[in-house]
């Protein structure tokens, strides 16, 4: 037996990637997209509010204009570089939509922990929540918040968090449930480990892959959900500007310069479909309980 | 437990939910926000806001005021919209039909392309119109349906002239904000029929009524598809009723077209605190009604769910 386990071969990064080419491609314009973003400053030849009112609404071009580099996505109404708005937006709209996944991850994995964990009433009043926070209008509720504390990046983000923590929750309850029952928290308990130290060192690294891929997909949903809320106006605010935002500004001059909406559109689309291919493939290759299909 | 027990408890649970939200509603918006500060002008005097604050009822104490408005609640009385100076219920009944009917039209249109299409690429999987189907399917949930509003009027209205840009009245206006609205349940359907018409066609009893004889397409279309009803339902379900609870807004702002989701918009804009509290009954008790009815749906369609 101790023979047959060690001759096993080593599972490397590439044979996880060997079913799923559509991931791994995906990763790679993800991390080309984030490295691009983090750069901005030294990809982009203008600063993102640097308008040219002599050169509104052009057409993209990869000719340089007598006053710098080309502008290879046009420019929008006020003569701004759509490109070097496309990646200072775009770091806004990830910014949003990943505090917005991590926060709620936070609350919903360490509510969703306990109720699985301790069961009993504790578990009643968590899943209540859950239920009735679950088959309420939380759009509505969002937009509530972003009414009484007005527009704003951060305020987006606290009407956001509102109903980020639920599908956490359930997933990290449920994930606990079939963990308490093994064998292994069971001589947890009976060689005298603290509640803490199962919870923590035992069940939590066991319970983490499905809760990773619950944290891409959310991301890729909060994306949208940011993209939504900027566009009608009730998030990110000029000067600042974000993907969906782009899109709001610009739609005034969808007949004459439809890039200016075109690009923000195309980058939230590819950002959130990379971002699905990856969670998917997180599930199929590092969760044990899931069906490889 | 019987049928009639089952939507009592679910009843139950929907007023449970209407009133927990009608509290944190009314909550946020009188103890963050504060009405009279909206209402009146900068350099209204101090004279001006504690008339107001009287006439609004805010110098009482806040569960004298709950208790008010709960009051009035129940009776579907939520006093005049600030905004639009009508009553809540009429300034919203008058936008409500038009966004069920418009909504209805794209869930509708989901179903009759996302269904075929997914038992399709079940059926032929791996081939060529499995692949284009997912691509599809993808684009349609990750693209957000403003942008695929506006990239539709930009060709059909603006550069082929086929229909209008905005506005309401014929079934033409309609079109485009349908089919916008559409894409992103088509591509959740068209998944999970693929996903589960996967799991129905390595079943026993299609290969049972396969050796009998039985025709394909009586195969898939009533005896697979039965079998995936309730996962669809589910889906068409929860996707309807995260449209008419403000999902719609952003659609509806693309085309003008003078819906509830574009009411939901402009009462934020105006600060509308009455209306909003109004949108939120409204919409709580129709998306656990939808609720219910999907749960009862399933029983038609899964002999084996009894409640």
């Amino acid at each position: 037996m101790a023979n047959q386990a060690t001759s096993k071969k080593k599972v490397t990064l590439a044979d996880r990637f060997r079913y799923n080419k559509a991931a791994l491609f995906s990763l790679i314009v993800l991390i080309v997209i984030f490295l691009m973003m983090l750069f901005a400053e030294q990809v982009t030849a203008y600063r993102p509010t640097q308008g040219d009112l002599y050169a509104r609404l052009a057409p993209p071009s990869f000719a340089a204009t007598e006053k710098g580099p080309a502008h290879i996505m046009g420019t929008d109404q006020l003569g701004q570089d759509v490109y070097s708005r496309l990646l200072y937006g775009g770091r806004v709209s990830l910014t949003v939509g990943f505090v917005v996944a991590f926060v709620g991850a936070l609350i919903g994995i360490t509510l969703g922990m306990f109720a699985g964990y301790f069961g009993g009433w504790i578990d009643m009043v968590i899943m209540r929540m859950v239920d009735v926070w679950s088959s309420s209008p939380t759009l509505l509720v969002a937009l509530t918040f972003v009414m009484v504390l007005g527009p704003g990046k951060w305020n987006l983000i606290i009407a956001l968090l509102v109903n980020s923590w639920t599908l956490f929750c359930r997933m990290a309850r449920s994930q606990v449930l079939v963990i308490r029952s093994s064998a292994m928290v069971e001589s947890g308990h009976a060689i005298g480990a603290s509640t803490n130290r199962i919870m923590f060192r035992h069940i939590m690294p066991n319970i983490i892959s499905p809760l990773v891929t619950t944290f891409v997909l959310e991301l890729a949903h909060f994306i949208n959900a940011e993209s939504n809320l900027s566009f009608l106006g009730f998030g990110v605010q000029p000067p600042d500007t974000s993907w969906g935002l782009m899109i709001g500004e610009g739609r005034k001059y969808l007949t004459q310069a439809p890039w200016i909406v075109l690009f923000p559109g195309l980058s939230i689309g590819v950002t959130v479909l990379c971002l699905n291919l990856v969670g998917n493939w997180i599930r199929d290759e590092f969760d044990p309980l899931a069906v490889k299909q | 437990m019987g049928m009639g027990k089952y939507i009592l408890q679910r009843l139950a649970f929907t007023i449970l939910v209407v009133i927990g939200i009608s509290i944190l509603v009314f909550v946020l918006t009188h103890v963050v926000g504060n009405p009279v500060d909206i209402m009146l002008p900068l350099q209204a005097t101090m004279e001006q806001r504690e008339l107001l604050t009287q006439q609004l009822g805010l110098d009482k104490p806040m569960l004298e005021q709950l208790r008010i408005f709960l009051g009035e609640a129940v009776r579907l009385d939520f006093g005049l919209s600030w905004w639009q100076r009508r009553p809540c219920m009429e300034v919203i009944f008058d936008d409500l039909p038009l966004t069920a009917f418009l909504i209805f039209l794209a869930s509708a249109l989901s179903v009759v392309v996302a269904i075929p299409l997914g038992i399709l690429a079940a059926y032929r999987r791996g081939s060529i119109i499995d692949r284009l189907l997912t691509v599809f399917s993808l684009s349609g949930i990750c693209l957000p349906p403003f942008w695929i509003g506006l990239m539709l009027m930009l060709v059909f209205s603006v550069k082929l002239g086929w229909l209008p840009t905005s506005g309401t009245g014929t079934w033409k206006h309609l079109v485009l904000p349908a089919v916008a609205i559409a894409f992103r349940p088509m591509g959740h359907l068209a998944q999970i029929v693929r996903f589960e018409m996967i799991q129905q066609l390595n079943a026993l009893y299609v290969i049972t009524a396969r050796a009998k004889g039985v025709d394909e397409i009586v195969l898939l279309f009533r005896h697979a598809l039965k079998n995936i009803m309730t996962s669809s339902i589910t889906m068409i379900g929860n996707d309807y009723a995260k449209q008419l609870g403000g999902l719609s807004a952003s659609v509806e702002v693309v085309f003008g077209f003078p819906g509830f989701g574009r009411l939901i918009s402009d009462t934020i804009e105006n600060m509308d605190f009455p209306l909003l509290q109004a949108e939120v009954f409204f919409v709580a008790i129709i998306v656990c009604l939808i609720n219910l009815l999907v749960d009862i749906l399933y029983a038609a369609f899964d002999p084996r769910i009894r409640y």
